[in-house]
């Protein structure tokens, strides 16, 4: 058997259980999201005792030195005994200072840091609420920016949407995690063709990619897809109009599944993605997010036409999972 | 004699190698069930230790590992097509990124003598 030192006192593990789901079965609170290793919420740093190398999977060299390991994902053999701590100190005091409907379901969330915060546009960040409820969200803003701002899905039931649609007031404190990811642009090869491609709130990190990309003077075509099932379902749509009237390198194309007009394309996303890729798309790079299937899928696609694995940024939105067992849709 | 490994190129060649050779199988219908994988990183990883071994690279497989990490996929049907299969996009990935006949067919036998362990039998 495993055990976890966690404020000073001892919590035994099941045989193969994950320390987040110990700690949360005997009553600790630990932050937590998507309970797959890929949403960082439930970082915790071991002061002592060796925590498994898959429970530090994707976390940063510095991170990693530092002892700090997913709750999720770290599985101590029988035997281990393990002292951890939360990961409050990597953690930074914000304020909501805004809200913004952008359309039915998605609320632009903008919020002031109150410490210095480095981040790449197309990076994501854990939001943790005062009593921990902890949920992951792209980066749609520019770190030359001043605020922070997230697009927010508005999920039936969810248990974070529905405090920032119903109950949060400017001036609301919350904390910051991150930055993470690495579905960002890296300056460099300017005359790349760039294809960035989202369904539903994964706009929020193509929406900073693509200006960060157009600011680091990226001179090659981009074409900008946004998918949603029917036309409520897109936003930001004149905004973006207006960036691709600006820059002629930029091709913006929302996309609807139903209810498409003059205004906007109906049709499947992924066919018309591949219907307008060339033959043989060499050096060209893709930023693929949002919906899970759709990013898997079409990252498979990509490959298939000749992209080079390297050169796909995928970042496919996982919801939170309970610990009752995986449901979707909690966001 | 140096391997074909460091004949072909080393390191970098596998690196070339394995995304022609993942692109083949993850497009052929008969076998691509086998391969699919949400983390294409870490399916991309493993075709990479598997073409450096047949090239006779730097490697930790074992026909113990080969048995074992092919018995789950031998439960689901995989069978000596699906095998030749397999060999045979080897074969072609080779062949295009111009490495020779005769190492072509040494790589070949490497390979031919892997039948057995990854079939589990």
């Amino acid at each position: 058997m495993a055990k976890v030192r966690h404020e000073s006192a001892w919590y035994p593990l099941e045989p193969g259980e994950t320390v987040l789901d110990g700690l949360l079965r005997q009553g600790v609170h630990v932050p937590h999201a998507c309970r797959a290793g890929a949403c960082q919420s439930c970082l915790m740093r071991a002061t002592s005792g060796a925590v498994p190398e898959a429970a530090q999977v994707g976390l940063k060299d510095t991170l990693k030195a530092r002892g700090y390991f997913l709750a999720c994902a770290c599985r101590p053999q029988a035997g281990t005994a393990l002292e951890v701590a939360g990961a409050s100190e990597l953690r930074v005091p914000a304020r909501i200072v805004d809200l913004e409907s952008l359309s039915g379901d998605v609320v632009a969330v903008r919020l002031e840091v109150e410490a210095p915060f480095d981040y790449r546009a197309g990076q994501y960040v854990t939001v943790v609420r005062e009593d921990g409820l902890a949920r992951s969200y792209s980066l749609a803003s520019l770190p030359r920016e001043d605020r922070l701002e997230l697009h927010v899905r508005l999920v039936p039931g969810g248990a974070m949407s529905g405090w920032f649609a119903r109950d949060v007031r400017p001036g609301e404190r919350v904390h910051v995690q991150g930055p993470a990811g690495d579905c960002f642009y890296v300056p460099g090869q300017p005359e790349a063709p760039l294809l960035l491609a989202g369904t539903g709130t994964g706009l929020a990190p193509l929406y900073g990619i693509v200006r960060d990309a157009l600011e680091a003077g990226h001179t090659g075509p981009i074409h900008l897809f946004h998918g949603a099932l029917e036309p409520r379902g897109l936003y930001l749509v004149d905004a973006l109009r207006a960036l691709a009237a600006r820059h002629p390198n930029l091709h913006y194309r929302p996309l609807v599944l139903a209810g498409g007009d003059g205004d906007v394309e109906e049709g499947p996303l992924e066919a018309r993605i591949l219907a307008s890729l060339p033959k043989r798309p060499v050096g060209w790079r893709a930023f693929l997010c949002g919906n899970p299937e759709a990013v898997l899928s079409l990252r498979k696609k990509l490959f298939l036409t000749g992209f080079s694995l390297k050169d796909i940024h995928a970042d496919a939105f996982l919801p939170s999972t309970p610990r009752a067992g995986p449901v979707a849709g909690a966001a | 004699m140096s391997s074909v490994y460091e004949r072909i190129g080393g390191e970098p060649a596998m690196a070339a190698a394995v995304e022609v050779f993942y692109r083949k199988v993850l497009g052929d219908d008969r076998i691509n069930h086998f391969f699919e994988d949400v983390d294409m990183e870490r399916q991309a990883a493993k075709q990479k230790a598997f073409l450096t071994m047949v090239c006779g690279g730097p490697s930790n497989y074992s026909g113990k590992d080969m048995r074992a990490g092919h018995k789950h996929l031998v439960e689901r049907g995989l069978n000596a097509t699906h095998f030749d299969a397999v060999v045979g996009h080897l074969k072609e990935t080779l062949e295009e990124l111009g490495v020779p006949a005769e190492l072509v067919g040494q790589v070949m036998a490497v390979a031919e003598g892997a039948r057995a362990d990854v079939l589990n039998r």
